[in-house]
């Protein structure tokens, strides 16, 4: 419906047509959400977290000492390039992280899988498996592995870590494959079965297939809080990421410069992490 | 047709849903070669039935002989008898992940385990026997409903079944995409598939069926040949339900 102010509005510039709409009295929220305003906002926020930590630290008279973080990165020697510790740590605990995450997905669809078989016997034993997982705090959990079933199938601190993450992640693994399982029409079973195929069959070239694109996303989420979870074994010194940084913390009492090193790295996986699950998301919804 | 042998034997089948009764007592042989036309109201039981024939429901009580093979909890004959039983949904259940070629080949190759050059020239053959040889390399949703309906035929004939089973295959389409699938059945039922369908599309029954099957609330109310049956229905409820259906 035409109106006065709208065709003033058109010929008018950019300027112009922010005061106009000013001027009709849309709510803040509007602007807010404008891409100019959501920066400024960011680095508003940024500003305020660095300034507080710095004033921080002056008012507890911290030194900060920068100049010595590269040398745990890197290290240029007569013998050439070589890594530092925060490096070698941080391979450790992607080596960590991605054998576990293995491994949960396994376990992970043979729960899921015996909870969906629809046979009583299998479905309470998932039931049974997920609760107890579920209801245990990792770092109990942990503990377990290491202090209990560690010494009674002799298996050392890294192997008790890593089954810990892998059992833990699991649990949560098992209900995406499940909830993936489930998003996928009851005809393409049935079309399945229809023309003759085993349940595994079925499983394997038309449900499974098509629960990909339903689990991706919360799957690469699952694996984003592995690598974060897998920080806990740092507690039974496992010579992980964390590991390393309380050990160089240790040495050298440059807690702020190294705290901050660490969480920058663990943050700079995950963030590549989830760079990398958006393009496989667009990946998979331009094939199916 | 009085000579051949029976390929579905039907015996006073039951199936409860819970304590809803969906199959009452429904006996009935279908011999080879045969064309059997299932039409009711919605919520008679057709449906019901001819998933027992492939097993996607299990019956209750009763017996069912599908080609010589015992349906019961067996799991081999199941699979036996789903080799040999192909099956239309209404709702097409193409495999949407795949190509219209690829959803023909994946049962022939995994379950009747022929090699993929067999599988392909077998699935371009029944794609031209559908029409739709051109679409090969598309993927389901680039497909009309019509042609979506066609390859799910064609992905059941691949698999060199005896008995075909059309559960209301023309329900969910466009009126003007109807008769393409009904023409590819027709040329189905003439080149002497054993078929049973359940349909409401009456010419179609008029033109294939040897047999027409009217049920009500589980039970089969009345069977007969296609001729005497739009004539002369015996029972009320079938006549009710024909002129319903047949008004317009």
């Amino acid at each position: 419906m035409p109106n006065p102010t709208s065709t003033v509005q058109e010929g008018a510039s950019g300027y112009a047509r922010f005061l106009a709409q000013m001027s009709t009295g849309k709510r803040i929220g509007f602007y807010l959400k404008s891409k100019p305003a959501s920066v400024a906002v960011y680095l508003i926020v940024i500003y305020i977290i660095v300034q507080t930590a710095l004033t921080g630290a002056e008012a507890m008279g911290y030194t900060w000492r920068w100049y010595r973080i590269p040398e745990y990165l890197f290290q240029l020697t007569d013998e050439g390039f070589q890594w530092g510790e925060i490096p070698i740590g941080l391979v450790k605990t992607l080596q960590l992280s991605i054998q576990a995450f293995a491994l949960a997905v396994l376990l992970g669809l043979c729960i899921a899988l015996l909870r969906l078989s629809g046979l009583l016997i299998s479905t309470s034993v998932a039931v049974a498996y997920l609760e107890f997982v579920r209801n245990m705090p990792l770092l109990v959990l942990l503990y377990l592995f290491y202090y209990v079933l560690g010494p009674i199938f002799k298996f050392d601190r890294y192997t008790a870590s890593l089954l810990c993450l892998a059992v833990f992640h699991s649990a949560l693994v098992s209900e995406i494959f499940r909830a993936g399982i489930n998003a996928v029409n009851i005809g393409q079973w049935e079309a399945a079965k229809s023309i003759g195929m085993s349940s595994a069959q079925a499983y394997r070239y038309i449900i499974l297939p098509q629960s990909i694109k339903f689990m991706l996303p919360p799957m690469m989420g699952e694996a984003v809080h592995l690598i974060k979870s897998s920080a806990i074994v740092s507690v039974i010194a496992v010579a992980e990421l964390t590991t390393i940084g309380r050990n160089i913390i240790s040495d050298t009492y440059l807690s702020f410069e190294i705290w901050f090193t660490i969480a920058a790295v663990y943050m700079v996986v995950t963030l590549l992490l989830s760079v990398f699950v958006t393009f496989l998301e667009k990946k998979y919804a331009v094939a199916t | 047709m009085e000579e051949a042998p029976a390929v579905i034997e039907i015996q006073n089948l039951d199936k409860f849903f819970g304590k809803f009764q969906a199959l009452n007592d429904v006996s009935l042989k279908v011999r080879s070669g045969e064309r059997v036309v299932i039409c009711g109201p919605s919520g008679s039981g057709k449906s019901t039935l001819i998933r027992c024939i492939n097993r996607l429901e299990e019956h209750s009580a009763g017996r069912l002989v599908v080609d010589g093979i015992e349906l019961d909890d067996e799991t081999k004959n199941v699979r036996a008898v789903r080799m040999e039983v192909g099956m239309v949904f209404q709702q097409f259940n193409l495999f949407p992940h795949l190509t219209v070629l690829e959803n023909l080949t994946v049962g022939p190759m995994r379950v009747r385990k022929i090699s993929r050059k067999e599988a392909e020239a077998r699935a371009r053959k029944f794609l031209e026997r559908v029409h739709i040889p051109e679409q090969a390399e598309k993927y389901p949703a680039q497909l009309s409903g019509g042609q979506q309906q066609r390859v799910a035929i064609a992905r059941s004939l691949c698999m060199e079944p005896r008995i075909m089973l059309f559960d209301e295959p023309t329900s969910a389409l466009d009126p003007e995409m109807i008769n393409e699938v009904l023409d590819v059945m027709v040329e189905l039922a003439e080149s002497g598939m054993t078929m049973i369908c359940v349909t409401h599309e009456m010419g179609f029954a008029r033109k294939v069926a040897d047999m027409m099957v009217f049920m009500e609330e589980g039970r089969i109310i009345e069977s007969a040949p296609p001729g005497e049956f739009f004539s002369s229905p015996r029972s009320d409820r079938c006549r009710m339900f024909l002129d319903q259906i047949l008004e317009h």
